[in-house]
């Protein structure tokens, strides 16, 4: 891989030990995918933060890259902790696990990384132009981020984004290449998509049947910014999808359908999205109720408020955001509505990675394919519902 | 025998061969404190491959992984090196944190010239690995 004499003397360690490892990942991985050069990248936005994933050794090696010297070159953003970083008593989290949270938001911190603990940077004001190259990381955002705005990135790691981050580089490879941004099949929707939920179930179908192939969606209606987060999120969770065009909705599409001759159509029904449904779901005795995966945007605060007005959620129903959200939600008064009906409402974290099993949970219903298939995996017993319907629920 | 590859992940380390001729998630496949593989219905299920030279085609499963790789070596139960058909960026990431020799697309099929316990002498540095029967 060719490199500049600059980058070549911080290969050699004349900017520090972290800019000097930080490298060696970068190199080794564009070797690895046979780029031809490093590239500069705007912005990161940096995965594997909860200490339920990074366990004593991810943080360590943290605090190690922190002591090291590490600083961001450009702005980064950070991924969603194991808990609310204040309310976490509340959340029964134990205090030995918010010890070691609290280390790892300190070492992200001391390196300059935004502690926005949000797997949706895009709503909080981190939203590159079109077109620029960034190093994303989470799995959601990637998708929103190359598919949505427009902006460019591979499904990045915990560590590659926090080399990018010190170093402003990355490897010219994959979806930041013309080339590997065309479409490579056709998925045509033959039903009416009447509910998030549908575009969430959309989404898990396509993974299951492509892949990491990128699908070009023709019929899929007019999605809001919010269907298009969980189609997002669920295709990138069971598939390896990093960008998704549809037809008449997304930047590249019409740039995409230059590319359609001869691709396979797939189809999905509403049979398909029944099916999905069914694969996920075994009906718990007594589940919690979530919203926000992704984290809730101020509309499904707005929304969620509205329906649990003059109800009683017992303390069930569980709702996720940012903080960057949470301060508007509360502004709005959505925050007072949701909490005078027992509802909660928790920043920094999320359904997928705080560690629900020690929180004392014994079973998750969800409007989100993508922490549907989560926790399954995480062996909880599992109910998938629309918004109305989960308020409903929760409801005592 | 004398093979060549490339060089993803420099150092040198020699140790005895774990062959897997199926794919190795770090996460949820590798418990890091004993080193043991533990996968259920893996071929390598039940092998420990603390200080092997650690032979298999390719990684597979959660981007953690790299982190599960990073705790090994801090235990000391990670393997000598890593040999792969052709490696993936979980694995190259986990490597590089880690320090862990890697090399792949060697001009010979490891998964067939490399036999369990045989003893393997891994040169990253140079993407060059001597196989001793």
């Amino acid at each position: 891989m060719y490199l500049t004499r600059e980058q070549e003397r911080m290969m050699e360690g004349e900017k520090g030990v972290a800019v000097r490892k930080s490298m060696e990942l970068l190199v080794a991985l564009g070797e690895v995918f046979e780029a031809e050069r490093l590239i500069p990248v705007e912005s990161a936005h940096i995965s594997g933060v909860s200490y339920k994933n990074l366990g004593d050794a991810g943080t360590e090696w943290l605090e190690e890259h922190a002591s090291m010297g590490a600083r961001c070159k450009v702005r980064a953003t950070l991924n969603p902790a194991g808990m609310d970083m204040e309310k976490w008593r509340e959340m029964n989290v134990t205090p030995e696990f918010a010890e070691g949270q609290r280390r790892v938001i300190d070492a992200f911190t001391s390196m300059g990384v935004e502690p926005t603990c949000t797997c949706t940077p895009y709503l909080i004001g981190h939203v590159p132009r079109r077109g620029t190259q960034v190093a994303w990381a989470e799995s959601n955002a990637v998708c929103f981020s190359n598919s949505v705005i427009g902006s460019r990135t591979n499904r990045e790691s915990g560590p590659t984004t926090l080399a990018s981050a010190v170093t402003g580089l990355t490897a010219l490879y994959g979806y930041r290449l013309d080339e590997n941004r065309k479409p490579g099949k056709i998925v045509k929707i033959e039903t009416d998509l009447e509910t998030r939920m549908d575009y969430s179930a959309v989404g898990y179908i396509t993974g299951k049947l492509l892949g990491r192939t990128v699908p070009y969606y023709k019929s899929m209606g007019k999605p809001d910014l919010e269907s298009m987060k969980t189609l997002g999120a669920a295709c990138a969770t069971s598939g390896g999808i990093a960008l998704w065009h549809g037809e008449g909705v997304t930047p590249e599409a019409e740039e995409a359908a230059r590319h359609l001759d001869g691709l396979e159509t797939v189809a999905i029904e509403r049979k398909d999205i029944e099916e999905a449904r069914e694969s996920l779901v075994c009906d718990p005795d007594n589940p919690t109720y979530c919203i926000g995966c992704p984290h809730c945007s101020l509309r499904e605060m707005a929304e969620t408020a509205e329906l649990v007005k003059g109800k009683d959620m017992d303390g069930r129903l569980w709702v996720f955001t940012s903080r960057g959200v949470y301060q508007k939600a509360v502004r709005a008064g959505h925050v007072k509505v949701i909490e005078a009906a027992r509802g909660r409402v928790y920043r920094d974290t999320c359904m997928v990675v705080a560690p629900l099993h020690e929180m004392g949970w014994e079973g998750v219903a969800t409007n989100s394919f993508k922490g549907c298939h989560y926790s399954v995996a995480h062996g909880f017993d599992t109910k998938l519902a629309t918004l109305p319907d989960l308020v409903e629920g929760a409801a005592k | 025998m004398i093979l060549k590859g490339r060089k993803v992940m420099g150092g040198y380390a020699e140790g005895e061969a774990l062959v897997s001729a199926e794919p190795v998630s770090f996460y949820g496949g590798v418990d890091p404190v004993t080193g043991y593989v533990t996968e259920p219905g893996h071929c390598c299920c039940g092998e420990n491959i603390t200080g092997k030279v650690f032979v298999f085609p390719t990684g597979k499963g959660s981007t953690v992984g790299s982190y599960v790789i990073y705790r090994m070596k801090k235990l000391g139960t990670a393997p000598a090196a890593i040999i792969n058909v052709e490696t993936e960026a979980i694995l190259a990431t986990g490597c590089v944190i880690s320090d862990v020799p890697l090399v792949d697309k060697l001009d010979r099929d490891p998964l067939k010239v490399i036999k369990n316990g045989m003893k393997v002498k891994v040169n990253a540095d140079e993407g060059v690995v001597e196989v001793i029967d």
